[in-house]
């Protein structure tokens, strides 16, 4: 009582922020004031979030619990004030409650291990005490040898009727717990570096179109480069419509040169000049349907072929005969269910067009060709469409994203690995062994001690000590 | 589908090793205990099996390759290898402590979990790959993280058992509290499987659990039927408050510790807490950060994660303020496993992001 009462004002607030019961009630207030925004939509339209509180409250009482929470800024809660301050407070109670112990620590960790009295090893947790026979001289290296066979490599005094012998492991563990407090404080410089100087943002780029600008919101990102989309696709599994890959190339254009070609999927984005574009959705482009390409290749029964690229309402020829086709419709889905046809979905699920074929003025024959079922490709009369792509009317939804923190982070994440590993799986292990030799025998006290995993180290000592007791009984 | 047998096998291997472990702990005869762990070991090798056996069969069905053709990519696999990760764990404590008493509570929460896939009808098939799963992130994220959850499950069951055979008082918090947890745990799996019963409705279990949970108790239409629920409810919190200090004489019989049990729920803990971190939290954001281009977005899948981390953090601290090790934080391990069930099955089923595929 006396020792707090001496206290100043100023060591009272230090020690209130470098106190374990500071760093648990922010810890809970984090924890706890986290749910709600798991509950409630974050910057979500007004109407989701009172639907939720309407289910799990009442509907009457629903706008008025709205407003209270949207006042406390719980519907974008995890950029708040009063968050932000319990991070704050979290940084500062790792920052005071390491450099409050870290010097005691430091201490522990470099100061080297030094012989004890008796009695300060017999009041060791793990102690324990045998009698061997012979002079100390003789019993010295049998326990020199059973230290080593549990993994101390000992240092060793003479001192009056006999030796003493100590070794200490994995002093550095005790580093581990303040390397992972350090690693959060620079995972959070790392996140407040990227949100002051990063970039967030999405852009659409149709087919065949170039943008140099994303959005997040009303805040705008302009590039001083462009990013032109060649080619947008998505690749099914087998015939059903469940999405394997979303697929863009893309090409950076800078100063009208092209500098980079790359096609992106959703784990393989593609950086350029440290912004960096992740394939996110994708879309019809609005209108676009009837104006984009066909991109055919028309291969005849006599292995003639040609490439062709066609609109909606062209007519072409199958080379090497006098028979013409004429694209008269296109459908983004197709169906055909009991011989009507329909589109299913208005995305590229299943791209088809109808096509007229005639020959010298005579119809032959119409039908729909699909482009994901290469049988459909096959004309009765031996002639192939093989139909590739439907070109220019899609786009690509690209997540932007420019953070200069990142690096910071990642390195924050390793230092935490790093950390949290030797906090946990390395222990500071010291042991002392004392040999005192009387009347022909020779009295070893043992005593040992850690920072974690008592029952660990105590089980290596018993077996040190069980190593002896063998070496006595075989000595016999 | 070869591998359906195995899983069957060891489904019905673990439910038996249940009720075996039970036995035991109620007669406590030797060779019982030796057929419990016995009959564990089977259906833990058939489990195995079946995992290998369906990893090659998706890695044929999507020719992706081993590496990316773990089996862990939706509701029904991730379950599974939990319930693999849990039996793993406990039998390497049964061989460390040379005790088998623990086995009457891990294997109860893998029968209940086998159960659980069963009774929602959570879908058994292969499905194909999402592009966002698409990753060589997949294996080591997910595996990581249910190593984890399983060394939580660990550090749960050995929690409860701390505060039921310290329990001294009725009155005191450390009893309330686990005989509350205790019998809101038994009154939520009853009232589930009535609803099942009820509705016997093959549906995906999200509709079950959004459309179709408490309809029969808690939100009956009928307000008789609802207070009913209610008295029921609380009449069974009272029945296992009153004589839930028989647990602790039982527990008192075994040659379980204290002193072991803080062991155990502590050593679970401290592998659980850097497995998850690096595994769950770290190699999360990483793939977040390569697929979204957010290594970090608030979505309630990772804002559970992290107040998981914090749950088990606080633990962690707490034990160190003088007069919390002992009931105060076995109570916080209790909390901490509650919340990892929520960030595993409560986002997936109950809230919506981005993180959607463990739902199917």
């Amino acid at each position: 009582m006396e020792q707090t009462n001496n206290k100043s004002p100023i060591d009272k607030v230090w020690s209130f922020f470098a106190s374990v019961k500071f760093a648990i009630i922010i810890f809970a207030l984090i924890a706890v004031t986290s749910i709600f925004g798991t509950i409630l939509e974050q910057r979500a339209e007004p109407a989701k979030n009172l639907q939720v509180l309407s289910r799990i409250f009442n509907e009457s009482i629903a706008p008025g619990l709205y407003n209270i929470f949207d006042k406390l800024g719980f519907m974008d809660m995890y950029h708040s004030w009063w968050f932000m301050t319990l991070l704050v407070l979290f940084a500062v109670n790792l920052i005071v409650c390491s450099l409050d112990r870290l010097p005691r620590i430091w201490k522990l960790v470099k100061e080297p291990i030094s012989p004890l009295p008796e009695e300060r090893i017999k009041k060791f947790l793990i102690n324990r005490e045998i009698s061997l026979k012979g002079p100390a001289d003789t019993v010295r290296k049998t326990v020199l040898e059973a230290a080593k066979g549990v993994g101390f490599t000992c240092h060793e005094v003479k001192e009056e009727n006999g030796y003493q012998f100590f070794a200490q492991k994995g002093n550095y563990g005790r580093l581990g717990v303040y390397l992972t407090h350090l690693s959060i404080l620079i995972i959070l410089i790392g996140a407040l570096f990227g949100a002051r100087f990063g970039f967030k943002g999405f852009m659409e780029v149709g087919e065949g179109t170039v943008s140099n600008t994303a959005f997040d919101g009303n805040k705008e990102l302009s590039m001083d480069f462009l990013v032109k989309c060649d080619n947008f696709d998505v690749e099914f599994y087998g015939m059903s419509d469940m999405p394997k890959e979303y697929k863009s190339w893309l090409t950076i254009i800078k100063d009208g040169k092209e500098v980079m070609k790359k096609s992106i999927t959703v784990n393989d984005p593609l950086t350029y000049e440290g912004i960096t574009f992740y394939q996110s959705s994708y879309g019809l482009i609005p209108n676009g349907l009837g104006s984009g390409i066909f991109i055919f290749n028309v291969v005849s029964k006599n292995g003639h072929s040609s490439f062709l690229n066609l609109r909606l309402g062209d007519s072409f020829q199958i080379p090497g005969t006098a028979i013409t086709g004429k694209i008269l419709d296109f459908s983004p889905a197709l169906r055909i269910m009991n011989g009507q046809a329909s589109t299913y979905a208005n995305m590229m699920n299943n791209p088809a067009v109808l096509v007229d074929f005639t020959e010298s003025g005579k119809q032959k024959f119409s039908g729909w060709i699909f482009r994901r079922h290469p049988e459909s490709w096959q004309l009765p009369d031996g002639n192939r469409v093989e139909f590739h792509n439907y070109w220019g009317v899609e786009y690509t939804g690209l997540q932007v994203r420019k953070d200069p923190g990142v690096w910071v982070v990642y390195l924050g994440c390793i230092l935490m690995s790093i950390g949290l590993f030797t906090a946990f799986f390395i222990s500071h292990h010291r042991i002392w062994i004392k040999l005192v030799e009387e009347k022909g025998k020779t009295r070893i006290i043992a005593g040992a001690n850690t920072n974690k995993n008592r029952g660990t180290l105590e089980r290596k000592i018993d077996r040190m000590i069980s190593v002896l007791n063998s070496r006595q009984e075989g000595a016999k | 589908m070869e591998s359906s047998l195995f899983f069957g096998i060891s489904t019905m291997a673990y439910i038996t090793a249940m009720m075996i472990y039970i036995t035991y702990l109620a007669f406590k005869k030797a060779p019982v205990g030796i057929i419990a762990t016995t009959v564990t070991i089977v259906g833990f090798f058939s489990q195995t099996l079946a995992i290998i056996l369906r990893w090659k069969e998706f890695a044929e069905l999507s020719g992706m390759g081993i590496l990316r053709s773990a089996p862990l990519t939706n509701l029904y696999e991730s379950m599974t290898f939990f319930v693999w990760c849990l039996i793993l764990g406990y039998l390497i404590i049964e061989f460390k402590f040379k005790n088998r008493s623990f086995g009457a509570f891990i294997t109860p929460i893998a029968g209940l979990v086998l159960a659980f896939i069963d009774l929602t009808g959570v879908s058994k098939e292969i499905q194909p790959l999402v592009p966002a799963l698409k990753s060589n992130w997949l294996l080591a994220h997910v595996t990581m993280s249910f190593i984890a959850y399983a060394a939580f499950a660990m550090s749960f069951a050995t929690g409860l058992m701390y505060l039921i055979i310290t329990a001294e008082k009725k009155s005191e918090i450390s009893y309330l509290f686990w005989t509350f947890t205790f019998g809101l745990f038994a009154i939520l799996l009853v009232t589930m499987g009535i609803d099942f019963l009820t509705f016997q409705v093959k549906v995906r279990p999200e509709e079950f659990i959004k459309s179709y949970l408490f309809k029969t108790s808690f939100l009956h239409p009928s307000s008789v039927v609802k207070i009913i629920s209610w008295i029921a409810s609380f009449t069974a919190l009272f029945v296992i408050w009153k004589y839930g200090y028989v647990l602790k004489g039982v527990l008192e019989k075994l040659n379980v510790t204290p002193d072991m049990l803080e062991e155990i729920t502590y050593r679970s803990i401290a592998v659980g807490f850097p497995i998850f971190t690096l595994g769950g939290l770290i190699f999360g954001a990483i793939w977040a950060d390569q697929a979204w281009g957010v290594y970090w977005s608030w979505d309630p899948k990772e804002t559970w994660s992290l107040i998981t981390w914090f749950i088990y953090a606080f633990y962690l601290h707490g034990r160190m303020v003088r007069g919390w090790k002992g009931k105060k934080v076995a109570i916080v391990a209790v909390i901490g496993f509650a919340a990892v069930i929520f960030t595993y099955l409560g986002v997936n089923l109950l809230l919506s992001g981005l993180h959607s595929y463990g739902s199917g």
